[in-house]
């Protein structure tokens, strides 16, 4: 893994303005760093700012101070021109799979989004592009004269994946992908995700409410609540040996798929509960 | 809500003086001015200058609209150059006649709209058709037309009510209340189509949501759900349209009026129009824009009260 | 994998299949071929009077009868036609153009520049509309140009709204955001997104808008202005019905019906339109009120069997096909028990609690199935017995906690409600509130009983719904998903919640979920259903160490939270391969 990071946020700090001088903070001060090839999963409960940390990356939401570092260019003030052009390097998944591909379009059309800025390719290229990351992404090659409605949910998704990485990024933002997913569907999507990581060297922020599922695609492990970030590190050491309050409580809440353990972890939520209750 | 009061009162100065200013200018725009229409044919071109420099239209029109602004101000709305008479003279009798009829075709295109819609929201088939029958007539037919429908079949056959003619309410209450009875629904069938539409489908969108299903589900009995709950809700979007609809029932009384030979501005309105009376037509202007913040302002304090998200922020 | 192959006839196709847009669109057709050759329609001349014949009704040489100076009626209204026409076209014109840029500039910029639209279109719309034509008609006297221009103008308001509306909820839109970050341009972006969107609601607009063109259009001329006397508008045609009113008053229907009939072509294009482009495929099922088979009798149940369900089948019509939803389900529960209903979505587990409550959406019903509550058999299609069960024997908590309280009336007064229903006093209804709220850990019950359902989060609006439910004092409690839409910290209360309720007032409750954790965490039975059927039904314990279907097997073994870190995550496909050695 390269010592220089990918993309470095430092100290980003997100308000939102309410109305009658309210002001709501979103982020109060969060610093990360992504490296290439690597998952940082970031995870949060509702209100915690993670989708928000997403946003801000990905330009669609304005940070009201701090960096956004990207290849050593900061990009947190870029103009419309230079998000365009970054648009080929930095991508997104989205949690809705049924929001996230126009139902009026084909497939085809959808997918060739993310190239049309490349002057350098010619239809002929792009339709190329088109069926290979079709294929990719194990979905039939007819899929691109289709219409996303006559897809299932976890197809769609594939879909979603697939123009997320055709014009070959180097950091994709996943925004809660599996949450929307059946069970039975989220196990594919996951693994194409790391298989994909793998192969093209992509860097990804990985954003979920679910730690268990972060666990499985992360390197790393970055915990958010309220807006500031209370515990961060490797992955497998921040899902067992939890060191903060909030972790602990995250981590005991859910629930396991296992009657006789569940039974004995109630305990141990109350526990993390109140030292939570305590703590903050 | 004393919020709510005052943020429309304060959208509403512009509104005043967006109408009457666009008024005044279209009505210098005419061809031929005051002058010209008061000396007539045979006036020689001093009588004709001079006039003019008395009448102040020499002077250039932002003065001529602000003069205009101020004197009205302070009640004073000029003479028409018509009749002779003080514009607010002229005006003020008739204020009450268009008034009734505003109310009158409130009144009636509320019980009648909110009852039809609700109704043709919750039986479908022939009920619900029936209903929308009739809804069409409202909409389809002219207002003037309706009326004069209305009288051949009212007045004219079966003489039951008066065809034309005003009576005012101190002369007798019977025979006042009698005479604004067609006026009132020729205005108001189109009104009562329009809310009543509204109605249906704001009804039938609540009834869709989430938490009809759990008030039913709590055993709450189904004349509760309907009448307090689902109607609570499918007022909002109905109050919205109430405020465009009246405003467009301010449209369906100048004719009206005229087709019952009401004594109201409507009708001022017309004949101040066909004679070039530009003082006239303004000060018409000017009332029936107070009438319409007058209802903007109701709107507004309707929804605040029925919506608690806006009346709690 | 197989996609769908659903190809939906094009939009022109389903609206001709429509008889009424057919109809409105033909006499659309014949004015507007009126409109370019009148003289050769009606020979007539509409302005030669005829003084031998005055006032007749139709016939043979005047289709439409003569008017008070002999002149022939259906020349007069073919004459109009233009007139008619060619100002309706010029209103529509002015109002689509301005309303069409204003409203999605609006709409999808956004900013200082959609808040001043929004003060000019509300300025705009509280314009009296026939002050200001009268204003421009008296400069303007003769020419109907000019005031058909400031109708449209005056229109666009109305027009630029709707439009802005729509623009905004395509610009909310995630595959709106998708676009930006994959480069495109916002010029790019409205023509490949929104134009395409709107391009329906702009036609609906201007047909709508037609419509109330063609009256103000007629009412200009009603009153004489407008078009220079002596010709022929529908207008004075009816100006001339007033002056006849007396002693023939047939004037008024050729008159009033041709430009009712005008209107109503223009309204019913514009409603068709807007149904076409909307419409889903399947029309409403038509009820069928098949009886249900009684399969059971109650005193072949074991012991202290609260509830029992059997042979649930619930169907879904549309037109003549009846597709089956949930097929032949059986179970039976305890007073205390907790019984988790386990599946993916289309599963049909949440129908199946709503067909207990009677609550199905439109278009779905009960096809078989018979639930025995104390002893009681009950016919599942027999909505008026399920109706009474609702509150005091079976309750129910959604999924949706916000969405399931009324946003207009407070906590308390929703709590109090349901609490009237059993006929206590009203000082004591007060205490009952309070009380309910403590029972599901409400801090502050007295200040969250005053709040509204805004007012509170998603967690705090759940336990409200639990108390309103336990209002009545089930015996039953159906939870359809409760904790999906929340954080899993709060999830784990709620869930120890309803625990401890269903312990304290042995309750027996029927907990719908797609998590596994969820069910092993509350549930003591669960069944786990697929497309409708139940493959599996067994105590919890038994369930997740003991699977005896390969679907269950495969569920649980591709649940991620039961899998190795580090690994390759098995699948469904894969594992029921790996089981039944046959491809899926």
């Amino acid at each position: 893994m390269n010592a220089t990071p990918l993309l470095q946020v430092k100290d980003l700090r997100v308000d939102f303005a309410q109305g009658k001088g309210k002001v709501f903070q979103a982020l109060k001060g969060v610093s990360l760093n992504i490296h290439p090839g690597e998952t940082v999963g970031l995870v949060g409960e509702s209100g915690s700012g993670k989708t928000t940390v997403g946003r801000v990356i990905l330009g669609l939401t304005e940070a009201t101070s701090g960096q956004v570092i990207f290849d050593e260019e900061d990009i947190t003030q870029a103009s419309r021109a230079r998000r365009r052009d970054l648009g080929r390097d930095i991508q997104v998944v989205f949690q809705d799979p049924y929001g996230s591909l126009n139902p009026a379009r084909t497939v085809g059309d959808t997918l060739a989004e993310p190239l049309l800025g490349d002057k350098s390719l010619s239809p002929t290229d792009i339709q190329q592009r088109i069926s290979e990351v079709l294929q990719r992404v194990g979905m039939p090659t007819d899929t691109a004269q289709r219409y996303p409605g006559q897809f299932s949910g976890g197809q769609r998704q594939r879909i979603a994946i697939a123009r997320a990485v055709i014009a070959k990024p180097r950091l994709i933002v996943c925004d809660e992908p599996v949450s929307a997913l059946d069970l039975s569907v989220q196990a594919q999507v996951l693994n194409l995700l790391k298989e994909l990581q793998e192969s093209m060297g992509l860097a990804m922020l990985f954003i979920s409410h679910d730690l268990t599922v972060v666990r499985h695609v992360s390197h790393r492990t970055v915990v958010l609540y309220r807006g500031g970030i209370v515990e961060q590190g490797d992955a497998a050491q921040v899902h067992e040996h939890p060191q903060h309050p909030y972790t602990r409580a995250l981590l005991a809440a859910a629930p396991v798929p296992d009657p006789l353990i569940q039974r004995e972890r109630r305990t141990q939520f109350e526990q993390a509960r109140q030292a939570l209750a305590a703590a903050t | 809500m004393l919020k709510i009061l005052f943020h429309r009162l304060l959208m509403s100065v512009p509104l005043v003086v967006v109408v009457t200013l666009l008024t005044f200018v279209l009505n210098s725009l005419a061809p031929g001015d005051m002058a010209m229409t008061i000396l007539g044919a045979d006036g020689t071109r001093e009588q004709y200058e001079a006039l003019r420099i008395e009448l102040g239209l020499d002077k250039p029109l932002m003065l001529q609209y602000l003069s205009w602004l101020g004197q009205a101000l302070q009640g004073d709305l000029g003479v028409s150059h018509f009749t002779k008479e003080s514009v607010s003279s002229l005006l003020n009798p008739r204020l009450g006649v268009s008034v009734f009829i505003m109310v009158g075709v409130l009144v009636v295109c509320l019980s009648l709209g909110l009852v039809l819609g609700v109704a043709s929201a919750l039986k479908g088939g022939w009920v619900g058709r029936a209903i929308d029958a009739f809804s069409l007539v409202g909409l389809i037919f002219p207002s003037f037309w309706l009326a004069l429908v209305l009288i051949s079949v009212f007045a004219v056959t079966l003489r039951w009510l008066p065809a034309t003619g005003y009576v005012f309410f101190s002369e007798s209450p019977k025979d006042w209340a009698l005479s604004l009875v067609l006026p009132i629904f020729s205005v108001a069938m189109y009104s009562i189509t329009s809310i009543a539409k509204q109605t249906r489908d704001a009804m039938n969108d609540v009834m869709g949501r989430d938490f009809i299903r759990a008030l039913r589900a709590c055993g709450l009995p189904e004349r509760s759900v309907i009448w307090k709950h689902a109607l609570r809700n499918a007022a909002l979007p109905v109050v919205t349209v109430l405020g465009l609809v009246m405003i467009g029932a301010i449209s369906g009384t100048v004719f009206v009026e005229r087709v019952f030979v009401l004594p109201g501005m409507g009708s001022l309105a017309v004949s101040a129009a066909l004679n070039k009376d530009i003082l006239l037509l303004q000060g018409v202007t000017l009332y029936f824009t107070l009438m319409t913040v007058a209802i903007n302002l109701m709107v507004d304090l309707s929804y605040g009260w029925l919506n608690p998200k806006v009346r709690l922020s | 994998m197989s996609a769908l192959a659903y190809n939906p006839p094009s939009f022109i196709r389903r609206l001709l299949g429509r008889p009424l847009a057919v109809l409105a669109l033909l006499w659309l057709l014949l004015l507007f071929v009126l409109s370019v050759s009148a003289p050769l329609c009606a020979p007539i001349d509409p302005l030669e009077q005829d003084l031998l014949a005055l006032k007749q009704l139709p016939s043979a040489e005047h289709w439409l009868g003569t008017d008070a100076l002999g002149r022939d009626v259906f020349s007069r209204m073919v004459h109009g036609v233009s007139i008619t026409i060619a100002g309706v076209i010029e209103a529509v014109v002015v109002a689509s153009l301005l309303g069409l840029s204003l409203g999605v500039s609006a709409g999808y910029f956004g900013g200082m520049w959609d808040r001043c639209v929004q003060q000019y279109v509300s300025l705009v719309q509280s314009l009296p509309t026939m002050l200001i034509m009268l204003a421009v008609l008296a400069v303007f006297g003769q020419a109907m140009l000019p005031a058909m221009v400031t109708l449209g103008v005056m229109g666009s308001a109305g027009v630029s709204r709707v439009l802005r509306s729509v623009t905004l909820a395509v610009r909310e839109e995630l595959y709106i955001a998708a676009a930006r970050i994959s480069g495109l341009s916002d010029a790019q972006i409205i023509v490949r997104h929104v134009l395409p969107r709107i391009a329906g609601p702009v036609i609906v607009q201007m047909s709508l808008f037609a419509a109330i063109a063609v009256i103000v259009q007629t009412g200009i001329s009603f009153l004489g202005l407008g078009v220079a006397p002596p010709a022929p508008t529908w207008g004075s045609m009816i100006f001339e019905a007033s002056a006849s009113l007396n002693d023939f008053p047939w004037l008024l229907v050729p008159s009033g019906g041709v430009v009712a009939l005008t209107v109503l072509s223009f309204g019913l294009l514009g409603d068709s339109l807007r149904d076409t482009s909307t419409e889903s495929w399947s029309r409403p099922a038509v009820r069928q009120g098949v009886k249900a088979r009684l399969a059971v009798k109650p005193q072949d149940l074991p012991e202290g069997v609260l509830l029992s369900m059997r042979d649930v089948s619930i169907v879904t019509s549309s037109g003549q096909t009846q597709r089956t939803l949930v097929k032949g389900v059986n179970f039976d529960l305890k007073q205390g028990e907790t019984l988790g209903i386990v599946g993916e979505s289309g599963s049909g587990k949440t129908l199946t609690s709503l067909s207990l409550m009677g609550l199905l959406p439109p278009g779905v019903h009960v096809s078989a199935g018979t639930a025995v509550i104390q002893g009681e058999v009950i016919d599942l299609s027999n909505e008026k017995r399920l109706t009474q069960l609702r509150g005091a024997t079976v309750g129910m908590i959604f999924q949706e906690p916000m969405a399931a309280l009324d946003p207009c009336f407070t906590i308390g007064h929703q709590l109090a409600e349901v609490i009237r229903l059993h006929g206590l006093r009203a000082a004591q209804v007060q205490a009952k509130v309070i009380e309910l709220l403590e029972q599901v850990k409400i801090p502050n019950p007295q200040d969250v009983a005053q709040r509204y359902p805004h007012q509170i989060s998603g967690g705090m609006a759940q336990r409200v719904g639990i108390a309103r439910a336990l209002a009545s004092e089930p015996k039953i409690l159906l939870a359809d998903e409760p904790t999906t839409a929340l954080d899993v910290t709060v999830q784990a209360e709620i869930l120890a919640l309803l625990r401890s309720l269903s312990q304290s007032r042995q309750m027996a409750v029927v907990l719908v979920t797609h998590d596994w954790g969820v069910v092993a965490d509350i549930c003591d039975r669960a069944m786990v259903l697929r497309h409708g059927q139940v493959l599996e039904s067994a105590t919890v314990v038994d369930l997740f160490h003991r699977p005896q279907h390969p679907y269950t097997q495969a569920l649980l073994a591709a649940n991620p939270h039961s899998a190795q870190p580090g690994e390759v995550l098995p699948t469904v496909d894969d594992k029921l391969m790996d089981i039944t050695g046959a491809a899926a």
